[in-house]
């Protein structure tokens, strides 16, 4: 009998620890990720396995779907489900491209978490510095972190020396839409041809 | 008579601007508004025209500047610096910043001294804030005056209506290095010295810029979008004298956005 108290009760104990163990601090997230991303770009890989490796780390810890509305502004509520389930699919793969090519000319950067500022429960934005090397000065960079499930957080923007990468994406997709009479296809072969590049 | 034109057509653009940017709101709030790109098709020429040039002479230039050691670059760089703090100076005073004022005229008279002519940052060194760059075109938008159009000048780049008008009030008396080269009656200083300042000013930017514009360049469908989002985005955190990102962007368009 109090062998299987004890069995109940560790078993009590492991399932609630288990349960918030998953939930990690936005700054340890940012930290582990671009240590993952260190390591991929400082080990032994050829460059087709690195970008692979940072596309399957992108598609761990970044919002794509949420990023790819957000460059999509305003445009995002006079789509059809058709098209925004197209342009989904475009913009993940534009995504994947961009995000390890940027990556992979980067050989072992060093990336240190200073510190967090939680703006709402929705988002941390985390402060970090790309250290400085002999041809590059120190760069601060600023991470968007979608904190509404903890347990599942999630990049949603960079921040390079205050300069956001997610709205210079939405400005250029906007850009290209109403250059082109507001037509949502003008981008999605855009995309297409820039993932087939 | 060839200032009074300048000083008519400088009161031109400011006043204009005045009414352009601004609908009844301060343009430092949150909620950025976007610049209007009114001569995009002329724009889009000049940008491609900038972007022939950049690959001809700047980016090879660059490249050799790159080539020269670690602390002849930190040299001339920290020399140019040192020259803009002749304009942070008086806009510090034009946007009330006493206090940084005095910090940056403190910053020149050691640098330019003991930093034998801003060779060798020795404020930093001795515990000196992080210089932060004002100039005229920052203290117009400080002033509630709206950035306007957005501009491509040939070979300086991207600008806006306000910041060209801004780039007026250095050459109208408001560059004491200006003044002391181009107008200054002396043996030292000529045109030349302010024309290879400002040259050299391009070539240190461009150098320190080369591997990020070229990823940036790769990486983007629509490169004159990328670059006009970059600069107008650098302008507005830089006349909101703020370094926090979430004072400078408008987070209402991330709330509506729900993935998980």
């Amino acid at each position: 009998m109090k062998k299987i108290f004890a069995f109940f009760l560790f078993t009590l104990i492991f399932f609630t620890n288990s349960n918030t163990s998953f939930s990690i601090e936005p700054d340890v997230f940012i930290q582990s990720t671009v240590n993952r991303a260190a390591n991929t770009l400082s080990g032994d890989f050829s460059k087709d396995e690195r970008i692979e490796k940072l596309k399957q780390i992108a598609k761990e810890t970044v919002d794509i779907t949420g990023i790819g509305y957000y460059s999509l502004g305003s445009h995002r509520k006079s789509l059809s489900k058709e098209q925004l389930s197209t342009y989904k699919k475009a913009f993940e793969e534009y995504f994947l491209k961009s995000f390890s090519s940027r990556l992979a000319e980067y050989s072992n950067p060093e990336i240190k978490v200073i510190s967090k500022n939680k703006l709402n429960k929705n988002y941390t934005i985390i402060l970090s510095k790309l250290v400085a090397t002999d041809s590059r000065p120190e760069v601060k960079i600023e991470w968007r972190v979608y904190t509404k499930n903890p347990e599942n957080l999630l990049i949603r923007d960079l921040i390079i020396e205050g300069l956001s990468l997610a709205r210079t994406q939405k400005e250029e997709f906007s850009s290209i839409i109403n250059s082109n009479d507001g037509k949502i296809e003008a981008l999605l072969k855009n995309l297409s041809d820039f993932s087939a590049k | 008579m060839k200032k009074i034109l300048t000083i008519l057509v400088l009161s031109f653009f400011v006043f204009a601007n005045s009414f352009a940017g601004s609908d009844g709101e301060l343009n430092l709030s949150k909620k950025s508004k976007s610049v209007k790109d009114c001569f995009e098709p002329i724009n889009r020429i000049t940008f491609s025209v900038n972007m022939g040039l950049d690959k001809v002479i700047f980016k090879p230039v660059a490249k050799g500047y790159r080539v020269l050691p670690s602390p002849v670059r930190a040299g001339v760089s920290n020399v140019l610096d040192n020259l803009t703090t002749l304009v942070t100076i008086p806009n510090n005073v034009l946007q009330g910043e006493l206090g940084k004022a005095g910090v940056n005229t403190g910053r020149f008279a050691i640098n330019t001294t003991i930093g034998v002519l801003g060779i060798f940052d020795v404020a930093e060194a001795i515990g000196f804030p992080e210089y932060e760059k004002e100039d005229y075109g920052q203290t117009l938008g400080t002033y509630g005056i709206g950035p306007g159009c957005y501009l491509v000048l040939p070979v300086i780049g991207p600008s806006t209506v306000r910041d060209t008008a801004g780039s007026f009030i250095n050459i109208m008396g408001g560059d004491p290095w200006y003044n002391a080269s181009v107008n200054g009656n002396n043996e030292y200083l000529s045109d030349s010295s302010y024309a290879a300042s400002r040259v050299m000013s391009g070539i240190d930017f461009r150098a320190k810029n080369i591997d990020s514009f070229e990823n940036l360049e790769k990486n983007s469908m629509d490169f004159y979008a990328s670059v006009k989002s970059l600069y107008l985005q650098d302008r507005q955190m830089k006349i909101s004298n703020t370094k926090a990102v979430i004072e400078t962007m408008d987070d209402s368009d991330w709330e509506e956005i729900e993935t998980n």
